[in-house]
């Protein structure tokens, strides 16, 4: 008799509880915690799932979000909601990210409270239309973009933590057939939405995600999925993985539970962005069925990367300033040689520029999401923004610590894991979508 | 939010583009060439340019128009008069910067004339040709250590003093001299004069021969106990010690984005140059988000394009906050230290990227990245735009952050 999802998940829980780097590593308790919200989760779909057959006769005609309607004036003001939702999560962020964060970089795990704490604001539900039980009336890559800066203005591991699942309701809202949304979208809109995640990164050098090595292969009923991901945000307690993998030659997105049989899943540990527990996904001939496959052929690869570049941007402008922020009352309280050592160019200096780069960034990025937004082409201004930001995000991480000194070198202050945070804005394409 | 040009602006950009195209490429490499001549070319355009401003339903374009209209009169966003010059100037610059500091009318000091003039003196000197002199020769950046002097005289001030690097000095109609009444009071006691061409005492002594913008004349002018009537100098003749200063330093608030401006139409016109010769060569240009499996040539140039989109964005920033009536000081520097090393970056590398047909003078490349580079000098140097944006995100003053 073959495993049914529950007892696979259960078997898996066994595996990882008696794995000995848990203990070896003192991660124990939280990440049991991690785990104890996927299986939540996982249960919790697994209820759902049972009631969609009845459901699938009546699903709703695909519903897309409309773009935004062009605006006529040159503007930088957040309008109402935006304003509104920038104020709440900057809270979030402030209040219960940022304070959990060297702990979570620890543990390598997502706290529970913080899990608690982005349910209760009921982030996705920004990602889900009315239609299915969310609150977006259109399309909203400002929006999108906006949460991420403030997310990760307290913590880009967690960020991408709370952000996985967001991105995973974004594609199929954008890009799921009808079955598709009446089937997943109101699962995202309960209290207990699945862990869901995005894997796009492979492990080679120059890893190019339009020329993917995960392969997919038409069966009679189904695919079959073959290939390695790397990197993929709460890849290993994920109740849904959305798969990047290539049909006949053309890049497509496959709705993958998390406890296929195949599918093999262990730690990806990085330099940085630990509390997203990073993964490693081989699969090996994981069969789904048809309706795994993500939309039709009107789905755009190119623009879903290029929407997953946004919130990279995103990301990356809010650590930027998040170090900014920590660098300048540093710089004005620390003395040396009898003032503060802000009096001197070579430091103030490197603040202006880190200023400037963030505000370059921030530029370039809301720019790029305002012409997703209002129905224009954006290829150009994603892949500009998304380029600026690798290579100025970097250059903010590293000022940050060599300003602080040896200080910055030590786990006593931030501004080391904003580093290691930010040399990942240049190198992944997964896990966020907006 | 919403980062594109307006429709609005469609007629006056195209009008600057076709100035620029049809106007001054054209003459560009004959007057870097000939040094000091004035290009008479320029007479004709100008005065279409006023009929432009006289007419326009946007409060029209300009050095002259900078500075008076945000002041957050009315509801709702506003995209003006700051935001309608940055992007004509982007363009006409985009033709050459040289020129477009020479054309009659748009001069640095009629900047000044509208940001700190009265009723009175913004009609007599409205149409004036007006350039600045703050420049001396031991005083740059330093510009509160200037040695000129305005001693009253009766109804009159006598002024005295030597300025260096007077942008049209010799073309224009006037002279805005920044001297001070008293030397012993500092920043405060330093006040603006207009100084109309022929008074006598002040003589053009001569013109500078220069790196770039050579289309430019770039006077030194004396003065030597030049009398200018009490109503020649602009805004309140009063010491204060508290706004004095600040006052005439305002005026740069409005021009370092102009300034920014002129970066990023020379940039431009580099970026495009150089993107058509490696286009030719053959080179995939595409956008792509894994930009090292592409050519280092064409990542470099998609790295520059995102530089100077930068730059431009932050520099319709600065003015969009202008327009608005919201203090841009530090925007505005960031706008002009961002545009100013991105500008002369870009021109370089793209004389770099395109070989020797960059270097050559049988294209404008070169001359652009001649060009370039006093744009991250005047009205600000980098280090200056620096210590500016440093001071007010570190809350320092200028005898803390020297």
């Amino acid at each position: 008799m073959p495993r049914d999802p529950i007892g696979l998940a259960l078997s898996t829980m066994t595996r990882l509880a008696a794995s000995p780097w848990l203990d070896r590593l003192g991660v124990r308790t939280p990440v049991e915690k991690a785990a104890y919200q996927g299986t939540k989760a996982g249960f919790r779909t697994l209820s759902l799932a049972a009631r969609e057959v009845s459901r699938v006769s009546g699903w709703m005609p695909r519903k897309q979000l409309p773009a935004r309607s062009s605006q006529d004036l040159f503007d930088l003001s957040l309008d109402d909601d935006q304003k509104l939702i920038v104020e709440t999560l900057s809270r979030l962020a402030m209040d219960t990210l940022r304070p959990a964060a060297a702990e979570a970089d620890e543990a390598c795990a997502m706290p529970a409270e913080v899990y608690e704490a982005a349910t209760e604001l009921g982030l996705t539900l920004y990602a889900v239309p009315e239609a299915f039980g969310g609150i977006a009336e259109s399309q909203s890559p400002v929006t999108s973009v906006l949460i991420a800066e403030q997310l990760a203005r307290g913590d880009m591991g967690m960020a991408l933590g709370l952000l996985a699942p967001f991105g995973v309701a974004q594609a199929i809202s954008q890009w799921g057939t009808g079955a598709q949304q009446s089937s997943y979208l109101p699962l995202f809109c309960d209290g207990d939405a699945p862990v869901a995640t995005i894997a796009v990164d492979e492990p080679s050098p120059l890893f190019d995600p339009m020329q993917l090595q995960t392969r997919a292969r038409r069966t009679g009923s189904g695919f079959e999925l073959s290939g390695t991901k790397s990197a993929v945000v709460l890849g290993e307690v994920s109740d849904l993985i959305l798969v990047a993998a290539v049909l006949e030659g053309t890049p497509r997105l496959f709705l993958v539970p998390g406890n296929s049989d195949g599918l093999q899943r262990s730690a990806d540990l990085g330099m940085g962005l630990r509390a997203a527990q990073l993964t490693r996904l081989e699969l090996n001939k994981v069969t789904v069925p048809n309706d795994a496959l993500l939309g039709d052929d009107s789905f755009d690869y190119p623009g879903f990367l290029d929407r997953a570049s946004l919130m990279r941007c995103g990301l990356a402008i809010g650590t930027a300033q998040a170090v900014l922020d920590y660098v300048i009352p540093y710089c004005n309280e620390r003395t040396a040689f009898g003032e503060p050592i802000s009096h001197r160019q070579s430091v103030a200096f490197m603040i202006s520029n880190m200023a400037i780069e963030t505000d370059s960034m921030r530029m370039l990025t809301w720019r790029a999401a305002s012409r997703a937004e209002t129905g224009q082409s954006w290829h150009r201004e994603a892949s500009l923004a998304r380029l600026l930001c690798n290579e100025k995000a970097m250059e903010t991480g590293t000022n940050g610590v060599q300003l602080l000194g040896g200080h910055g070198f030590v786990k006593e202050h931030p501004v080391e894991r904003w580093y290691r945070d930010l040399r990942s804005v240049a190198v992944h394409f997964g896990g966020a979508h907006a | 939010m919403y980062l594109d040009i307006p429709r609005k602006f469609g007629p006056i950009i195209h009008q600057a583009q076709q100035t620029a195209k049809e106007v001054f490429r054209p003459i560009s490499r004959k007057y870097d060439r000939a040094e000091h001549s004035y290009p008479k070319e320029l007479d004709m355009f100008a005065t279409i340019m006023d009929g432009m401003n006289d007419g326009s339903l946007n409060g029209g374009a300009g050095a002259g128009k900078l500075a008076r209209s945000g002041n957050g009169s009315g509801e709702g966003n506003r995209n003006g008069t700051n935001m309608n010059t940055v992007l004509g100037l982007t363009e006409v610059c985009w033709g050459d910067v040289g020129l477009a500091l020479s054309i009659p009318r748009q001069g640095l000091g009629n900047s000044a004339i509208a940001a700190v003039a009265n009723e009175e003196q913004l009609k007599r000197f409205g149409k004036t040709w007006a350039a600045m002199a703050i420049t001396e020769p031991g005083a740059g950046s330093d510009s509160a250590a200037i040695r000129t002097t305005a001693t009253e005289d009766g109804d009159h001030y006598l002024i005295n003093g030597e300025k260096i690097f007077v942008t049209a000095g010799e073309r224009a109609d006037a002279v805005v001299v920044w001297a001070s009444l008293d030397r012993s009071l500092g920043r405060a006691a330093i006040k603006s004069f207009v100084v109309e061409k022929g008074t006598p005492g002040m003589t053009v002594e001569r013109l500078e021969k220069k790196l770039g913008i050579r289309a430019s004349d770039t006077a030194t002018i004396r003065f030597e106990n030049c009398r200018v009537p009490r109503e020649n100098l602009l805004g309140d003749p009063e010491i204060s010690v508290d706004k004095g200063f600040a006052g005439a330093m305002q005026t740069f608030d409005n021009t370092r984005p102009v300034v920014a401006a002129m970066a990023i139409g020379v940039a431009r016109a580099a970026l495009e140059k150089t993107r058509d010769l490696l286009d030719s060569a053959g080179l995939d240009l595409d956008y792509r988000l894994q930009g090292w499996n592409q050519p280092a040539a064409v990542r470099e140039l998609h790295l520059l394009e995102a530089e100077l989109e930068a730059a431009r964005l932050l520099t319709l920033r600065a003015a969009w906050m202008a327009d608005n009536g919201q203090p841009n000081s530090k925007e505005a520097s960031m706008a002009k230290a961002k545009a100013g090393r991105v500008g002369n970056a870009i021109t370089l590398r793209c004389v770099e990227l395109s070989s020797s047909i960059g270097f050559a003078e049988t294209e404008l490349l070169e001359k652009w990245s001649r060009d370039s580079k006093i744009l991250d000098i005047f009205e600000g140097t980098q280090q200056i735009q620096l210590l500016i944006i440093a001071r007010r995100l570190l809350g320092k003053s200028s005898a803390e952050l020297k």
